[in-house]
């Protein structure tokens, strides 16, 4: 019994299994305390406590609220597409949850690590948008369907500038596979990507990019807007739109959408924490790798700082800039992103070929 | 636009956001000033105007009403009603019954003003809460200052004046 739970493929079934629940778990959780978080984080940017009622602190508010959101009703309103209606807000939430298979999240703490993980993630990732436009689009709502029709040319708009950057950190790191791209940040923080694309400490010359902040940069506000966060939140305009795609939902299939989004937020975080910030690298020069299972555990502590740190980046942006009216949504897309993205993809092609040649 | 005017627009508008995002995350790490209201309440401010109340004089324990009806008259809206008795061995009247009708009272002020003796104020009452209109066209401001009185206590008497006022003493 002992030598077939040893076996190779039950180990590699019980580690799925095991990834499948804790990424569940993680996701559940996160989108629960994010939103917690997020009402927090705006409470606290108007001076306000924020949600103070539920538990010490507020604490137990996302489970209050996830109970609500289970207790009630799933309407599907005449006239509404049903299975597109019903199957959009999965369709929102299992890509993330995809994403979040090979995202290494410690030196051993992955779900399975694919040599075309950047790939995967990215791929993953464009269909979330597919979601929100269906969703919008079976609702029989003027309202959703505008939303559908903005999210389609909002997505368009900023998927080209996000993969011009992806390709150039492909270029810089010439592999598609998450954990080697961390393991090449190793050593402190002037060897992450940010960095060492300017000067690379390690070899003694010119980085691979010499505007690395800038790449940064574009990735980031890129994926706000990929996650349809504020200021680029045209989607879910409540403003203008009263709920955007998801006017129509109620209940569970309304926090799935929710869920999803948030999954996205983690997702987008992560990957700018394992493209630019060296993943679960530490800041200072010490291998937490070689602590065995405590440094493991030091690592996914510092990845999840890091990615937390980005998250309240996000929170903190939402709740300072007013949102942006659809036309300067896609200027600053056509006009500034996709040009600069194309200029740093040129220079970072341009210093490699140099560099080869010599 | 030219060039130059384009470059110095997005450094320019760059730069504003961080401004912005530099003054957020100031108000973010200051003191909340959020109260939370059932269980704390805010002080009411000395000029506040709720409804009217009858003044507890501090040293005798009872109205300083003389039941003289001025304010009866300087009331616009009428809302006021004194009536007031001579007490055995009294040299004044003192009120008996004084009823506001809250529901017509403008809190003008008039009475207030009209009144010489400073016997009526304005209360800091703000949460008012009846359940029938008889709470509010007929309040009972006397019974209001009998429930007033029953926290008064007669003020100590005040201390003897010492016979001789002592010497400041050399720096």
């Amino acid at each position: 019994m002992i030598d077939f739970l040893k076996s190779e493929p039950v180990l590699i079934v019980l580690r799925l299994i095991v990834y499948l629940v804790a990424i569940i778990a993680f996701v559940g959780l996160n989108a629960a305390y994010l939103v917690l978080a997020e009402r927090k984080g705006a409470g606290w940017f108007q001076r306000r406590p924020g949600p103070v009622e539920v538990g010490p602190w507020g604490l137990l508010q996302p489970i209050a609220d996830g109970l609500k959101l289970i207790a009630k009703q799933t309407i599907v309103p005449p006239g509404t597409d049903g299975l597109l209606f019903r199957i959009a807000p999965a369709l929102m939430l299992v890509p993330a949850l995809m994403c979040l298979v090979t995202i290494p999240y410690g030196d051993v703490v992955f779900g399975r690590n694919i040599n075309v993980g950047l790939l995967m993630v990215f791929s993953f990732g464009s269909i979330g948008v597919f979601a929100i436009m269906l969703g919008g689009w079976a609702s029989r709502n003027k309202y959703a369907v505008i939303s559908a029709a903005r999210i389609v040319s909002q997505n368009v708009a900023y998927e080209i500038p996000m993969l011009l950057v992806v390709v150039t950190m492909m270029m810089v790191t010439g592999t598609l596979d998450l954990q080697q791209i961390v393991g090449q940040q190793a050593g402190g923080f002037w060897n992450w990507n940010i960095i060492r694309g300017i000067w690379d400490f390690g070899a003694g010359h010119l980085g691979s990019n010499l505007l690395m902040p800038v790449t940064f940069l574009i990735f980031f506000i890129c994926m706000l807007a990929e996650t349809n966060r504020a200021p680029f939140d045209m989607a879910e305009a409540e403003s203008e739109l009263v709920a955007g795609a998801f006017t129509e939902y109620a209940g569970f299939s309304w926090g799935l959408f929710f869920m999803g989004e948030y999954a996205n937020i983690v997702v987008g975080c992560s990957m700018a924490t394992v493209l630019f910030l060296g993943g679960w690298q530490s800041p200072i020069g010490v291998v937490p790798v070689s602590w065995g299972v405590l440094g493991s555990l030091v690592g996914v502590c510092l990845f999840l700082a890091k990615m937390y740190a980005l998250i309240f980046t996000v929170i903190w942006i939402r709740w300072t800039f007013p949102r942006t009216q659809f036309y300067g949504l896609l200027n600053l897309s056509w006009k500034l992103l996709i040009p600069t993205s194309l200029v740093t993809l040129l220079l970072t092609g341009a210093l490699i070929t140099l560099r080869a040649v010599r | 636009m030219s060039t130059k005017s384009a470059f110095k627009d997005v450094f320019g508008g760059f730069k504003s956001l961080l401004i912005g995002l530099r003054i957020t995350l100031d108000q973010f790490f200051r003191r909340k000033i959020t109260v939370h209201y059932p269980r704390e309440t805010l002080k009411m401010p000395e000029r506040f105007r709720g409804h009217i109340e009858l003044v507890l004089d501090p040293v005798t324990g009872k109205s300083r009403c003389t039941a003289c009806s001025l304010c009866e008259r300087a009331c616009p809206s009428s809302c006021i009603l004194v009536e007031g008795a001579k007490l055995e061995g009294a040299k004044t009247k003192s009120v008996t019954d004084y009823k506001l009708n809250f529901t017509t009272c403008s809190l003008c002020g008039s009475c207030i003003e009209a009144c010489p003796f400073d016997a009526i104020q304005f209360s800091k009452v703000y949460n008012v809460v009846g359940t029938s209109r008889a709470d509010f066209d007929h309040m009972d401001l006397v019974k209001q200052l009998e429930e007033k009185r029953r926290g008064w206590t007669p003020p100590p008497p005040a201390p003897a004046a010492p016979a001789t006022p002592e010497e400041p003493k050399a720096p």
